[in-house]
């Protein structure tokens, strides 16, 4: 008897803490599926446009923004109703993006056009484009908004720009196919993957100098096949998780010493990661296995895999 | 009217049902879009006045495309357009590629485009252009043709990318230390398909070999591939009949093809004079792989992993065409000059050659993992794309072929195997 009670007690608690949705992009058959973390299922999947990629949403958790990438526009939607509220321009292309920290602009990098995007939230409206290297992908914001950091693919490089006059200020040479740019917790560290560079370079952002280049090694896996794609620090500090893609693992990241702890297996070519709000879960979009994979973040094990569209890209947690 | 009414929106439903059935692929006209929108926004940026991050220049480095004008010949297939610009979009994609990252770090790019007119001579037209100070080559040339360059009195100073020849020859024997080669070899090719069809067990060939040089070459290396994997060659036969063979395939290849048993016929036929008609004619139901069929590519239009939609939308938005090999091996040669200039901040030829061979190299050439060059003989080092017309069967090396260095120099000849000496 008692052991029900605990058990009731148990289920009430855990969807209490987390009620939360994750949206993920199933590039490969253009629609969106929602799923439930605390239940671990898909509890809806929605047609949306062509070639979603990335993935984002508003603070307060009621619009879902997504890049149509052959569209060309980024869809806003209802986070509860799933209903498309209205497209914003966002040049042709748009593969990933950031929102401001106040959620006014819009940072979105145009993947066959060599620029970046900046749309003013409100008036909807593009307010600039930034000329960057060729095939840019990575968008990373520093925690007040100040500094952006956008990677490209074919340049190789991490192009730092200020987003007071939304113009570039330094450049940094990185390994080859940058993929994702993301500031630690801190705003000390900016982590760049390089897909077929196979590596992640720690530059800091104030003297813009490579600090670290971490490499991965994992026994039966080829050198080839680890490419570095998405990159989610925990809050507080102590692990960096880095998708490898082909290689089908995560590697769990010492964010303080930048030594590899683990590799978790997951699903096939994984690519984007995102936590859960409590940071207890990690998810993973594995595109060629068409699933997610749950991670527990204490434990550092691979609980579930839940099966998504064709090719699922991004993923995103609501608030 | 009513019927009237209906009709119109029978035709709006059918017409948005076949725009959305079109969607995978940008079409010309969207590209054609995309084009506008970009003018239309570079229009607005300089209006408000901003500038591009441009660095001083500090390093220029001039590239030239040599290529040779061609007698057309006999059309062959009332499908494929005769291309006369193969490898110039390649080169001038791969170019505004190098300026962008140019200009973030002060380097220039200047490239030339030279055709060798039908009466003029090879030799002479490329010692003028040494003679004006040009070092680095790209060169759309025969095997022979890539030959005759080594007889040149400055040969050594120059550097040479060879984006057409698949000759083995010229990656062995009659290697070169300043000749890179970006195609394939004939020999890559085959153990790239000879890998999948072993994957297939289907090991019992039939080989036909087409009537020229090049037929023979790719013929030889499917022979070695199918020695190396202990493949058996039923039966072999060389096509000479010289008819067009539009009207009378039906009658000739079921003869012709008629005898043992076998799994796959396997066609050399680079030209494409007969490989085509092989196609549902045989005695025998079976497939065809090889130059035809399923074909081992570096290159394909079905190719759209790996960021490869990117290149595809970008080459079709500045051409108009589809990428082609060649486009792609001179895209790859010109971005091979630009990463490593990009790297050491040097453009001179012992440099590049430097970095080239060594092992910092990597590119990221949309085939999944990085592309780099054997150092043994400079063949680009590259997995390889098996296709069909219209969908992408396979990417060699397969599975399970493993090897001690890198899995894609289970392709092709392998360093003990090599006969180049630099």
């Amino acid at each position: 008897m008692f052991n029900i009670l605990l058990l009731l007690v148990s289920i009430f608690y855990s969807s209490a803490v987390d009620a939360s949705k994750a949206y993920i992009t199933n590039e490969k058959d253009n629609t969106l599926s929602v799923i439930d973390i605390s239940k671990r299922k898909v509890v809806k999947t929605v047609d949306i446009g062509q070639r979603p990629r990335g993935i984002t949403m508003t603070k307060d958790g009621k619009l879902v923004l997504i890049c149509a990438s052959d569209d060309d526009r980024v869809e806003v939607r209802d986070a509860e109703t799933l209903k498309l509220k209205y497209h914003l321009p966002s040049g042709p292309d748009p593969e990933l993006f950031v929102l401001s920290p106040d959620d006014s602009v819009l940072y979105i990098a145009n993947e066959d056009d060599a620029m970046v995007t900046v749309v003013d939230m409100n008036e909807k409206m593009i307010i600039d484009d930034i000329p960057v290297g060729v095939e840019p992908e990575g968008m990373g914001l520093v925690g007040n908004g100040s500094v952006l950091v956008n990677t490209s693919e074919t340049t190789n490089m991490a192009h730092f720009i200020d987003t007071e006059t939304l113009e570039i200020v330094e450049n940094v040479l990185v390994d080859a196919r940058p993929r994702v740019a993301m500031f630690t917790p801190d705003d000390k560290e900016v982590w760049v993957s390089s897909e077929i560079g196979g590596t992640v370079k720690v530059i800091d952002p104030n003297s813009k100098e490579v600090t670290y280049t971490i490499g991965f090694e994992i026994p039966g896996v080829n050198e080839e096949s680890i490419q570095p794609v998405g990159v989610r620090h925990t809050k507080d500090g102590k692990y960096t998780f880095v998708a490898l893609g082909p290689a089908n693992r995560i590697a769990v990241i010492d964010q303080k010493s930048k030594e590899v702890i683990k590799y978790l297996l997951v699903g096939q070519r994984v690519w984007q990661l995102a936590f859960s709000n409590d940071q207890k879960t990690l998810l993973s979009t594995n595109g060629v296995s068409n699933d997610v994979s749950f991670i527990n973040v204490d434990k550092l094990k691979v609980e579930k895999s839940v099966k998504v569209g064709r090719f699922p890209w991004g993923v995103v947690v609501s608030p | 009217m009513i019927i009237k009414n209906f009709l119109m929106l029978c035709i709006f439903f059918a017409l948005n049902f076949v725009n959305q059935v079109d969607s995978r692929e940008l079409s010309i006209q969207q590209l054609e879009e995309r084009k506008k929108a970009d003018l239309e926004r570079a229009e607005k940026r300089k209006k408000r006045g901003k500038k591009t991050f441009s660095k001083e220049i500090t390093l220029t480095t001039k590239i030239t495309f040599v290529s040779m004008e061609r007698k057309t010949p006999p059309v062959l297939s009332n499908l494929d357009p005769i291309l006369t610009d193969e490898g110039f979009y390649g080169v001038k994609l791969a170019i505004e590629d190098n300026l962008t990252t140019g200009r973030f770090v002060g380097h220039d790019y200047k490239v030339s485009f030279h055709q060798i007119s039908l009466n003029e001579k090879l030799s002479e037209e490329f010692e003028k252009l040494i003679d004006k100070g040009h070092k680095i080559f790209i060169v759309d040339l025969k095997e022979d043709e890539i030959l005759s360059l080594k007889q040149l009195k400055n040969f050594d100073d120059i550097l040479i990318f060879n984006v057409r020849s698949k000759s083995d020859s010229l990656r062995n024997e009659k290697c070169a230390k300043n000749i890179y080669h970006i195609p394939p070899s004939y020999s890559m090719l085959s153990d790239a398909l000879t890998q999948y069809l072993v994957k297939k067990k289907w090991t019992k060939w039939f080989l036909v070999t087409g009537p020229d040089q090049n037929d023979r070459n790719y013929s030889n290396a499917l022979k070695e591939s199918a020695k190396k994997f202990n493949i058996k060659i039923k039966q072999e036969k060389v096509w000479d009949f010289t008819s067009d063979l539009r009207r009378t395939a039906g009658k000739e290849v079921p003869i012709f093809t008629k005898g043992s048993r076998y799994d796959v016929l396997v066609v050399a036929d680079e030209k494409g004079e007969f490989g085509e008609y092989l196609a549902y004619r045989t005695w025998d139901p079976r497939p065809i792989a090889g130059s035809q069929g399923l074909k081992p590519n570096s290159w394909h239009r079905t190719h759209e992993q790996w960021g490869a939609t990117q290149m595809q939308n970008r080459f079709r938005r500045e051409s108009g065409r589809w990428m082609t090999e060649v486009d792609y091996h001179a895209w790859t040669a010109v971005r091979s000059i630009g990463e490593a200039v990009t790297r050491i901040q040097k453009n001179g030829v012992e440099d590049i050659i430097d970095y080239l061979s060594g092992s910092s190299f990597g590119l990221g050439a949309y085939k999944g993992v990085k592309v780099s060059y054997r150092s043994w003989n400079g063949q680009l080092r590259q997995p390889i794309l098996l296709a069909a017309p219209r969908s992408m069967v396979s990417v060699s090396p397969q599975d399970g072929y493993i090897h001690p260095f890198s899995e894609l120099d289970t392709l092709g000849k392998d360093k003990p195997e090599s006969t180049c000496k630099f």
